[in-house]
This record gives structure tokens, C-alpha cells and sequence, in this order.
């Protein structure tokens, strides 16, 4: 089952499957990791609800929600 | 000389290599034409002295964001004799991407592998030898911070062969493709031929402008997306090589930086604790009663007693006198309460300072100088630069701190916290600490929106700093509303001094939405940012990093301000017939006249024209306000004996306000000008609003981008005229209030129209739309 990332519930993992968007968000988004294959791992939301903070090639990266709904990920 | 440059993410340990080579030698400059710091520096370590240049902190070699850029022109064109790539070694993955894009040029690279006493701590491994011998090019285990392994860095550094072949890990996937690209940057004659064949295939903006590129790129790629693979190659390689050289030790438990993390950005308490480490920041930094104990001890009723109330000082025409030295340094840490931190120090600098000048001033004097002498040096130079020296301390002490919360990671976290509350003024969270900052000074503030990538919203934040009313102006605010409180009766200035600060806080927030939406529209900045782990910061980088901001500062004090106080005492002494005027014959001078020139300007703010005679020196001290905010309060003193010396009517000031600080000259003042209420207040805002200190001026024109800074004068005067006018008419005329609102709802429906789209405003004039300014 597939999900966008953006709608992660806290603790859920998956493999990416591929990442969209426009030209400079998703070229920021390969260059910190987000790329098909990588396994991800929803940590938190912040105390507002937005952004969203991953663990991802073993380090914590946060992203907006609308950043988070270019990624499509392969629930595990 | 050889010229190495040092290359690496953000947060992976490169400010403490790069302090660990150059120590004493490294400088500070600007890169050509932007605002990230080029830091330079001699390593004396080895047999000959190598040149190190410190590269921003990046991921990639992206075309995206200026620090990318930087690093990427001086890679290949700067013509570095080796790059030092420095590589966090526990969390290799993500340092290894840049790793392999620095490999596709021709520059030799040694891999600095850096934290590699925090690996073994947590148990993993990773094998030097086996990553060496995966990637062809030299890696050195080393710590930064235990200074372990640098000697054999910088040997292996300076043994290198001038030459190095390109090397990617993408030949496997993309070999045919690389093979057409790399033919045309051949017959093209540049360097390094691979790295931008590479570049080409990741649909890179800047490989495309080049001639016949886009045709290439055609060529190659049959229409096809190769950024995607390109990246995922990327990562692909290295996850296969990691298995070589990493085994990561199995564990589950919360780490340290976890648990500190779960309380730090808790759903509940992220808030309240931000809030908390804020107040205690300012409270270290600028409170005169440290942790309220003299509140509390009067709450108790038991007062702490007073150094006069101790008798070891008197009090004579509004004057302490200290009995002796002894109780001179006393008075440095206690005097009714005890002083924070920052107090203390900038009471003892005073001290100091305050010895030097009464000093200077007796040798004059008894050495017969005349006394326009006296009154220049004394007052007017030594006046000048150390009342601006003065605030060195508080602005290291709040710079210190800020620096604490960026080196230990919780900089971040509140950036990831705040967010969702910036976004909706079209900034990212990092916004709110420059602006937070603004409270205390200004020049940390304006220096600190380096933190922010996007040109634009840290345009449009450096212009709204000094609406964060600071140090500086405090005394302003003070004073006018103690004038305020005792024109009409009330006993608490505190009231208007806090709907001050708000008022200043709302004019920011209408600013930038304004701006967001004109003339420096963009979209919002994208916030995809790492989460680094938290760690202890270090005391020599902090010490570092603080004597680089000292130096600036300094320099600052005695060029730019040490001029223009200079001028102003000049022209505040000397009347048009070039004789020097005492303080008491102030209204024949350059100055005053100035002033009274000027004045009318200020009529719709109601300082102006229908004030009386006296009416210039409201003028006369917002003009005296542009050097630094402190003056103005400065010039209310001088001007009101002045004026009472001239035999206006100064009136008497109620008692309510005997107590706060300047508001008795101000009272006076107001009194012999005949001045109102709402037009005081307009004099607040506009000495808030306008036009910041020298030093700030001087700061924000260097870290705005070029060409921006005359737009952003006028912007500031625009806006304390706006405001000021604002509150005066309708303090005034309560209905005046109806046309105010009708002016605002029509420039917002303009703004509002033509982004749009649906009504190009330029067009009126006869213009075409063009980029914002």
C-alpha cells in the first residue's frame, strides 16, 4: 500500500517510491536523501501540527507537509 | 603557497577543523558580491605553510542556493591545488552524496573522516582503509575536536599529486549518456569535463545557459529525466560500499539527543520552555535586578537596602556620588539589587571608560586648554565612542548566548517549532530569531539573517528588525511616556512602554506582510532542513566566533560612529559664524537652525510647525537619533537646560514621574514646546520605526544584497512617517481614523488585485511590470 508522506501517522515506516514536485523543492529533497529506495520513518509532528520531522539515512531531517505530500512512499 | 579548500556538509565538524589548522591566522571576508562569510586561514603545521579556504556548509553542488554556488565557482575556477572534503563519519550516507560529486572533478580530494571518537563510543565501526580503497582517493581518520589525526591529514593533504582524473560512480547506469556529454565538454576545452557532463545530465540551470549545452543534454538523454537516477545513483553506490566499510552496533535504546529532543519540541512544552530559555537570555543579558530578588525583597517588605542607603554614596543633584574606589566597584555588581550578567560588565567597562575620559578631560583643563577643546575631545569624541563601546558587552553577552543555541542544535528545533506560525507571513521559522534579537540590539540581529537562504525574505526581515525596538531605544520610550504620564495624570509608564514595543511588533508583521506581497514577493522559502543531533557546544569555537564579531564591531565604533559624533558635536557648537557656542547658547548653533529648518517636515507628525519657538529641538534630537538612538535622550538633557536657560516655560513635572529616568527633560520639554500627547507618541514611533543607528545602518548595508540598501532607507523613512503621522492624526481627530482605513483597504485591494493578476497597477503609470526592486 502506498501513502504520501505528508499523511504519515507517528511511527510509521516505509521504502520511498518516488519523489515529485516542482524543480527546486525536489532537487533539495534528492540532495538531502529523499530518494526512491530509501527507507523513512515518521518521528514527530511539530507542537503546531506542521512540519513533520523523519529519520532518514540515519539522521533527522524536517519538511513541511506540503514539501512532505510530493513523496510517495511504499508502506511497510 | 599551496591552497587547499574545505569542503563539507553543515554540522559535520568543519568550523572546528578548519579553527584546528589556521588557530590564530584565520580571517574573516565576504565572497565577491554575497553576504556568506569567506574564512581564511595558514596552517603552519607541516613542512611548508598551506592556505586553507573554508567553503560554506553544504549538501550538494547544487545551482540552488548561493553557498552552493560559491563553492562550486571556487572549486572550479578558483583552482585550489587539493580539496579536504571532511566527512561526519556517523552519518556517512548523506556526507558520502557531496563526496561523490566532489570526485567528478579534476581537483585532488582527501576525505577528512571526521567524529570518529563518537562512532566507537556508540559502538559502530567504520574501516578508513576499506572506504580508501572503495573510493581511489586518500581518507584520514581524524577528530576535530581532540585535534587527533590532523598532523597526518595535512601530510597525506600536501603529498598528493597535482593531477587527478574525474571519477564517477554513475558510469555503470549512465555510461552511454556521460559518453556524449563529456564528448562536448571535451571540444568545448573546460575543466573538468565530467563534473559538468554530470551536472548537464541533472538538468543543472547553469550548465544549460552555456552554448549548445540544451542541444547536448537532448542528445544524451532522448528527452528522459535523469535527475532522479542521478541522485538515486548516487546513493545507490554508496549504500554498496557502505557494507564495506560500516557495521553499525545493534541497539534500540533512546539516545541522550532523543530524550533531550522529546522535552525540547514536546507537543505541550515546546512553547512554554522557548519562551522560558527567551526570558532568561534577556534577563542574564539586560536586567538590573537579577532574578527579582530586590522585587521580592520588597515584596516581603524588607527593601534591599541601597548603596546610599548603606551610606557608602550620596546623592547630590540627582548624582551618586561613591565614597571610594572600593564602593565605586561595588556598585559594579549591586546597588539596591543585584545586577545580571550583562549589567555588570557594561558597568564595568564604564567604570573604565568613564576613569579614562574624566581623566583626559582634568589633564586638559589643568593644562589650560580652551574649553571648545575640552568639550570636543571630552564630550564630543571620547562621549561618542564610548557610549557606543558601552553597549559592547550586552551585544557579546545576547550574541554568546544565541551562538549557544545554534552550536547546540536547539537553533533548529525552533525553527522546526515556530514554523507553521512564519509560514502564514510568507517566512520560515528561522526568521523569528534575527527578529527576536532585535530586542536587544540590531547589529547581532542583521548579522544573524545570514541564517536564512532565501534572498528575499531575508531582505525583507533585515527591514524590519529595527521595529523590534532595542536597547537603545528603550530609554526614549521611558522617557517620552514618563512626559506622557505626567501630562495627563497616570503613574505607570510601564503601560505605554509595553503598547510601544507591541505597536513596533504589529508594524513589523504589517511591513513584511506588505512587502511579501510587493516588492519582495516569492513564494515561501522551502523548510527542508537536518535536524542535528544535539551536542555540547565547545568553548574556543564560541570564543572564536565572538572575537570575529568584537573586531567588526570595534572597527565599527571608532571609523563610521566616531566621525559622525563628531560632526553632530561640531555643529551643535559652532554657529554660522564658525565661533564655538557653549551648551547654554545651543539655539545659535549650526544644528539648531538645521533643526528649526527641518522642523516643518515633521508637521504631520506633530513636532513640527505648530510647536512654538522651542519647537526644533524635537527635530534637532530625531536628527541626532540617526547616529545612535542613545543621542536622542542624550540631546533631550543638553536641550532642556538649554531651553530653560533661554527662560521658556518649562513648567513644573508632578511628582509621579520624579523616579523615571529622563522624564523630567522630557516633561520640561514638552512643557516650553507646548507639544500634545498624540504627537509625543508619534515622536516615539518615529524614532522607532525610522531609520536605525549608524552601526546598524552600516551592518544591514552590508549583509542586504547589492543595491538594495538606498531602497531600504527610504523604506524606513516611508514607514516612521507613515506610522508616526498615523497615531498623531488620529489621536488627534478620532475620525480621521475612517480615512486612514479607507487608504489601507484600498492599497490592500490593489495588492491584492494585482497578484492576482487581475489589474497590473504599473500600467497607470505607463510602465511595464517589472521585477521588484
Amino acid at each position: 500500500m502506498t501513502k504520501m508522506l505528508n499523511d504519515f501517522a507517528i511511527g510509521e515506516c516505509g521504502v520511498i517510491k518516488s519523489v515529485g514536485g516542482e524543480g527546486r523543492i525536489r532537487r533539495r529533497l534528492f540532495d538531502m536523501g529523499v530518494t526512491p529506495g530509501a527507507e523513512v520513518k515518521m518521528r514527530k509532528k511539530a507542537p503546531l501540527g506542521d512540519p513533520i520531522e523523519v529519520t532518514l539515512r540515519g539522521y533527522e531531517l524536517t519538511l513541511r507537509k506540503t514539501e512532505a505530500a510530493c513523496v510517495e512512499v511504499e508502506l511497510k | 603557497m599551496k591552497t587547499f579548500a574545505l569542503a563539507g556538509n553543515p554540522n559535520c565538524g568543519k568550523t572546528t577543523l578548519f579553527n584546528a589548522l589556521t588557530g590564530a591566522t584565520a580571517h574573516v571576508g565576504n565572497w565577491p558580491g554575497v553576504t556568506v562569510d569567506k574564512r581564511e586561514g595558514t596552517y603552519k603545521g607541516g613542512e611548508t605553510e598551506v592556505n586553507i579556504v573554508d567553503l560554506p556548509g553544504i549538501y550538494s553542488l547544487s545551482p540552488y542556493t548561493p553557498e552552493e554556488v560559491i563553492s562550486r565557482n571556487f572549486i572550479l575556477e578558483g583552482k585550489p591545488d587539493g580539496i579536504i572534503n571532511i566527512v561526519d563519519a556517523t552519518n556517512l550516507e548523506r556526507n558520502l552524496y557531496l563526496t561523490t560529486q566532489l570526485l567528478e572533478t579534476d581537483v585532488p580530494v582527501i576525505i577528512a573522516l571526521n567524529m570518529m571518537d563518537e562512532v566507537q563510543k556508540s559502538g559502530d565501526k567504520v574501516d578508513a582503509a576499506a572506504l580508501e580503497k572503495a573510493l581511489g582517493v586518500p581518507v584520514v581518520a581524524i577528530s576535530a575536536l581532540k585535534k587527533d589525526g590532523i598532523k597526518k591529514l595535512m601530510e597525506r593533504a600536501a603529498a598528493m599529486p597535482d593531477e587527478r582524473k574525474g571519477y564517477t560512480v554513475l558510469e555503470g547506469a549512465l555510461a552511454k549518456q556521460l559518453e556524449t556529454a563529456c564528448a562536448y565538454y571535451e571540444a568545448e576545452g573546460v575543466t573538468s569535463p565530467l563534473f559538468h557532463a554530470v551536472k548537464l545530465l541533472e538538468n543543472d540551470e547553469l550548465e544549460k545557459a552555456r552554448k549548445g549545452a540544451a542541444e547536448t543534454l537532448e542528445k544524451a538523454s532522448g528527452g528522459e529525466d535523469l535527475e532522479a537516477v542521478v541522485a538515486d545513483e548516487r546513493y545507490k553506490y554508496i549504500s554498496a560500499n557502505l557494507a564495506t566499510a560500516k557495521v553499525k552496533a545493534n541497539k534500540e535504546a533512546l539516545t541522550k539527543s532523543d530524550k533531550i529532543d522529546k522535552f525540547l519540541t514536546h507537543k505541550v512544552w515546546a512553547i512554554p520552555v522557548f519562551a522560558v530559555v527567551l526570558f532568561l537570555i534577556f534577563h542574564l543579558t539586560f536586567s538590573e535586578d537579577l532574578f527579582f530578588i530586590g522585587a521580592w525583597a520588597d515584596l516581603a517588605g524588607t527593601p534591599l537596602p541601597t548603596l546610599v542607603d548603606l551610606g557608602l554614596a550620596s546623592e547630590a543633584e540627582g548624582e551618586v556620588v561613591y565614597n571610594n574606589f572600593g564602593v565605586e566597584i561595588l556598585a559594579i555588581f549591586y546597588d539596591g539589587a543585584v545586577f545580571s550578567p550583562g549589567v555588570m560588565l557594561t558597568n564595568f567597562l564604564n567604570l573604565f571608560l568613564d576613569h579614562i575620559s574624566d581623566g583626559v578631560i582634568t589633564l586638559m583643563q589643568n593644562g589650560g586648554s580652551a574649553a571648545w577643546a575640552t568639550g570636543l575631545v571630552g564630550d564630543g569624541i571620547l562621549g561618542g565612542i564610548f557610549a557606543v563601546l558601552g553597549f559592547l558587552p550586552q551585544i557579546l553577552i545576547l550574541f554568546m548566548f544565541f551562538s549557544i543555541l545554534e552550536d547546540t542544535g536547539y537553533m533548529a528545533r525552533i525553527a522546526f517549532v515556530l514554523d507553521r506560525i512564519f509560514r502564514r507571513f510568507g517566512l520560515s521559522g528561522r526568521a523569528f530569531m534575527p527578529m527576536i534579537m532585535g530586542f536587544g540590539c540590531s547589529l547581532p540581529a542583521v548579522i544573524n539573517t545570514r541564517t536564512l537562504a532565501d534572498e528575499k525574505e531575508r531582505t525583507a526581515t533585515i527591514r524590519v528588525i529595527p521595529f523590534f525596538s532595542c536597547g537603545a531605544k528603550l530609554p526614549i520610550l521611558v522617557a517620552c511616556g514618563g512626559a506622557i504620564c505626567g501630562m495627563v495624570g497616570l503613574s505607570n509608564v510601564d503601560i505605554i512602554t509595553y503598547a510601544m514595543y507591541a505597536f513596533g511588533v504589529v508594524t513589523a508583521i504589517c511591513a513584511v506582510l506588505l512587502m511579501r506581497n510587493t516588492t519582495q514577493r516569492g513564494e515561501t522559502p522551502p523548510f527542508i532542513m537536518e535536524l542535528p543531533a544535539y551536542h555540547l557546544p565547545t568553548f574556543g569555537n564560541l570564543m572564536i566566533h565572538l572575537w570575529d564579531k568584537t573586531k567588526h564591531f570595534v572597527k565599527k565604533a571608532f571609523t563610521i560612529i566616531f566621525a559622525s559624533t563628531v560632526i553632530i558635536w561640531l555643529f551643535s557648537h559652532i554657529n554660522w559664524m564658525w565661533r564655538y557656542v557653549g551648551d547654554e547658547a545651543m539655539d545659535q548653533s549650526i544644528l539648531a537652525s538645521l533643526g528649526m529648518f527641518v522642523s516643518p517636515i515633521f508637521t504631520p507628525l506633530g513636532f513640527g510647525s505648530q510647536l512654538n519657538d522651542c519647537g526644533w529641538v524635537f527635530a534637532v534630537a530625531a536628527i541626532t537619533g540617526l547616529v545612535a538612538k542613545e543621542n536622542v535622550i542624550a540631546t533631550f538633557g543638553t536641550l532642556a537646560a538649554c531651553i530653560a536657560a533661554l527662560g521658556a516655560n518649562v513648567g513644573v513635572a508632578p511628582d509621579a514621574i520624579s523616579g523615571i529616568e529622563g522624564a523630567g527633560d522630557a516633561y520640561a520639554m514638552a512643557a516650553a514646546t507646548g507639544i500634545t500627547v498624540p504627537a509625543i507618541l508619534a515622536f516615539i514611533i518615529f524614532n522607532m520605526t525610522t531609520i536605525p543607528c549608524f552601526a546598524a545602518c552600516a551592518t544591514a548595508k552590508a549583509e542586504l544584497p547589492a543595491g538594495k540598501f538606498r531602497w531600504t532607507l527610504l523604506f524606513w523613512i516611508c514607514a516612521s512617517y507613515i506610522t508616526g503621522s498615523m497615531v498623531y492624526t488620529v489621536g488627534s481627530w478620532w475620525w480621521t481614523l475612517f480615512i486612514w482605513l479607507a487608504v489601507i483597504a484600498v492599497a490592500v485591494t490593489l495588492i491584492v488585485l494585482r497578484n492576482t493578476g487581475k489589474f497590473d497597477i504599473l500600467s497607470v503609470f505607463g510602465r511595464h511590470k517589472k521585477e521588484g526592486k
